[in-house]
């Protein structure tokens, strides 16, 4: 039987709706926990306290994942008496001492939620100190980078631990509306959506497919992708949008320059009657200022034009190497970087507009039928039920299902 | 997603269609004959049998013992056996290779080169072929081993694998002590293999490129030649390949090459389709066959269309129901082109603009008139998008 005892940080400092953060986060918890086997979780003087009979490794691993979490620790509980507590540092720096035979300094760290205890912070962090010291004579007392920090955390029951795990931070997925994210493919955006879940929306995202201009892979990467966020957020609603057409009606009526800044354009427009359908209240991307011609201030001035939804650009102020290190702790990055070409790069001009106006985006798309491209672009979309990858489906190997399709 | 009307698979360079004969005999081997060759019963007896059988019908193909053929996991095992099976107790320090092998050489002879070995790859000429006086040039006394593609994948040539052979065998009677692997996985079933006349020592063939299942294959061995195995624990294939047979592949691979009677005679009608889509090809403008019709099988065409990416053709095709690969792989935002399209010296652009038909002796007249019929539209189409 393992348990956990998980701080959340930002979410105690929320003055009444504090409870509509903390439910999400105990059902948060619970989902990502759940198929690991049997599993407590509640909440617990200002602390989330997971009880899990499954491998406290596989527990770790999901628990790092939940947004909402600050960071977390596997923890001894005992009743709240100085011998009790003692007792369970004791064993706890065994351990300790155990895993890192070169230990020489620690520190007991005592907090004391529950008043009635008798003895201070300080006393307790005392007593158990000179308990330990006289058990292990080879330690020192340091206050300073110990190699071994014990921490008492004494509430309704004394939580005893030596280790802190940190979590993702955030706030719990749920708890922040909803948003529809554009993902592509690449590197940045799946990026830009876990910032989003991280902040607490719901993300659901859109992919733009342009079949045959791009393989069926690269959707399915785009699914893989999914599934890593999934691990994340819990399950996604995935659109696949059927670009093709308007891929081809842009490139056959708008000129060359002012394609990338079109098709922008198009995709916003058919996020924005989705939003509507999920009733989404905004937009995310993953452009991040000036990396490419349409993520220039004149090119997201001329693309964010057609929406009214807020557009949330979560990496705007990022470079390169942080969104690529970002992507890699995350779990993207190996995705996004397989070898599939997304439309974007297919049809790449030579010389793009890097500061197109909108009265010339506008002009630009005179020859489209908009909104019959619109209308049949969302009808062939495909809306598909992602889960993460660790949970069993009925359908076997197949983790997508199409639910309905919109006309 | 539209459905294609008709699947009219030309793409049989990457895999064949199982032949129904072989969809038997791998069932045959599931289901009935299931033993483990090994074992003493009946079971394991009709399992023995099973290859046996196959590796006569293997060795025919090649005009070869029985005791020649060791059977591996594919044509990738079968490269990497023999290039590291020979170089583990080789003297020498130095191979001769080209710079159009597969990866399952190249890749190879380049992790040696990284760990000291001296790795000379003979340039191509504009066909695809190496020169004899370049190979008698990069012979050396240390040279343990020479690796030479008999097809190359990705246009069809065909290399003088006689003539090299020849080359070789004079270089070992003057004193050296050459190994001499062919890589004849795109070659069987497709021109006459003669190991022993051509002097070969070590030959890599596949099952799945003569319409047999995948995940086996052969190495022929030359009888004397000394082959160091890759993996241990047991005295299968004579301990070169220890393992439990793969004993349905293996029955498949069987079937496969009995078909295969007859299959060179049947080149002239391939040769007839292969000419009938390089003329449909050479009829779309800005469209160049780059397989060399004099040197080359005739089951692959690799074609370059100016101006149209071939991995959007591709795409493009297989909405006609006609299947075919690029020559080059696609990397995130950009494409690598293929090494063999540019060792016989195709620009960059013209490299990403091209894709491989590649046809089986199954392919028929009515297949080739209905790619060629939607080869020009749809060319026309993409050229139009990406103006």
């Amino acid at each position: 039987m393992a348990r956990f005892l998980l701080r959340y940080g930002e979410i105690a400092l929320k003055g009444q709706n504090q409870h509509f953060f903390l439910e999400a986060l105990v059902r948060n918890v619970r989902r990502a926990v759940a198929d690991l086997g049997p599993a407590q979780v509640h909440a617990a003087f200002g602390r989330v306290i997971v009880t899990s009979e499954a491998d406290p490794a596989a527990v770790t691993d999901r628990l790092r994942k939940v947004f909402g979490v600050v960071s977390f620790s596997p923890v001894h509980v005992v009743s709240p008496t100085q011998d009790e507590i003692t007792r369970a540092a004791i064993d706890a720096v065994e351990r300790s001492v155990d895993t890192q035979p070169r230990a020489v300094t620690f520190k007991v760290d005592t907090r004391r939620a529950d008043k009635r205890f008798p003895l201070t912070s300080m006393d307790t962090n005392r007593e158990v100190g000179a308990a330990i010291l006289q058990r292990f004579p080879h330690l020192q007392a340091r206050m300073k980078e110990p190699d071994v920090r014990v921490q008492i955390d004494i509430r309704d029951h004394a939580y005893v631990s030596t280790e802190t795990i940190p979590g993702p931070g955030g706030l719990p997925v749920g708890t922040g509306g909803k948003a529809l994210a554009l993902v592509s493919g690449g590197i940045d955006s799946p990026v830009a959506a876990w910032l989003g879940a991280r902040r607490g929306l719901t993300v659901i995202p859109v992919h733009f497919h342009s079949f045959p201009f791009t393989s069926e892979r690269s959707k399915e990467k785009v699914l893989d992708l999914c599934r890593v966020l999934a691990e994340y957020t819990g399950p996604l609603q995935v659109w696949i949008v059927f670009f093709t057409e308007v891929q081809r009606a842009v490139q056959l009526t708008v000129p060359d320059a002012l394609r990338i800044v079109v098709m922008r354009r198009m995709m916003m427009r058919l996020a924005d009657q989705i939003a509507g359908h999920e009733h989404a209240q905004a937009l995310l991307t993953g452009e991040s200022l000036g990396q490419v011609a349409s993520q220039t201030i004149e090119s997201i001035a001329a693309i964010n034009a057609v929406t009214q939804l807020p557009v949330l650009r979560p990496l705007v102020g990022t470079d390169k190497t942080e969104i690529v290190a970002r992507a890699e702790a995350i779990g993207t990055y190996d995705i996004s970087i397989r070898p599939y070409e997304d439309c974007c790069s297919l049809f790449l001009p030579a010389h793009p507009r890097t500061q197109p106006t909108l009265q010339e985006a506008e002009a630009a798309e005179r020859g489209l039928a908009i909104p019959t491209l619109i209308t049949e672009a969302i009808g062939r979309s495909e809306r598909l039920n992602i889960v993460p990858r660790w949970t069993a489906q009925d359908s076997g190997l197949d983790e997508a299902h199409p639910l309905k399709i919109l006309s | 997603m539209t459905h294609a009307p008709t699947e009219i698979y030309l793409d049989n360079a990457a895999t064949t269609k199982p032949h129904p004969a072989v969809v038997e005999a791998v069932t045959r081997a599931l289901v009935t004959d299931y033993g483990n060759p090994s074992s003493l019963h009946g079971k394991g007896v009709a399992a023995e049998r099973l290859l046996t059988s196959a590796r006569d019908a293997v060795a025919r193909t090649l005009g070869v013992d029985l005791e020649a053929i060791v059977f591996t996991s594919g044509g990738t095992e079968a490269n990497n056996l023999a290039i590291h099976g020979t170089l583990a107790h080789a003297r020498g320090r130095h191979v001769v290779t080209t710079t159009v092998e597969h990866s399952s050489v190249g890749t190879p002879l380049q992790t040696l080169a990284e760990r000291g070995w001296s790795v000379t790859a003979l340039p191509v000429d504009r066909s695809g072929r190496v020169s004899l006086s370049e190979l008698q040039k990069a012979l050396r006394s240390d040279t343990a081993l020479v690796s030479v593609m008999a097809v190359n994948n990705e246009l069809g040539t065909i290399q003088p694998i006689e003539e090299i052979g020849r080359v070789v065998r004079q270089h070992n009677a003057n004193g050296g002590r050459a190994v001499f692997h062919v890589d004849a996985v795109q070659a069987w079933g497709k021109i006459p293999l003669h190991p022993v006349a051509w002097g070969v020592d070590l030959m890599s063939l596949s099952a799945h490129k003569i319409h047999g299942p995948k995940g086996v294959g052969v190495l022929y061995l030359r009888r004397g030649v000394q082959l160091a195995p890759r993996q241990v624990g047991g005295e299968q294939e004579g301990g070169v390949r220890p393992g439990t047979e793969n004993a349905p592949g293996i029955a498949g691979l069987g079937a496969a090459a009995q078909l295969l009677s007859g299959a060179v005679e049947a080149n002239a009608r391939v040769c007839e389709l292969s000419d009938r889509l390089r003329t449909g090809i050479e009829s779309i403008s800005d469209a160049r066959v780059n397989t060399d019709p004099k040197t080359s099988v005739p089951h692959i065409l690799s074609a370059t269309f100016r101006g149209v990416r071939g991995e959007m053709l591709l795409h493009r095709l297989a909405q006609d129901g006609v299947l075919v690969s690029t020559g080059s792989a696609c990397h995130s935002h950009s494409v690598t082109p293929s090494h063999v399209l540019l060792a016989i010296g195709l620009l960059d652009a013209d490299a990403k603009s091209t894709v491989r038909f590649s046809l089986s002796r199954l392919t028929t007249k009515s297949e080739i008139d209905a790619t060629i019929h939607v080869l020009a539209p749809a060319v026309t189409e993409l050229r139009a998008l990406v103006r």
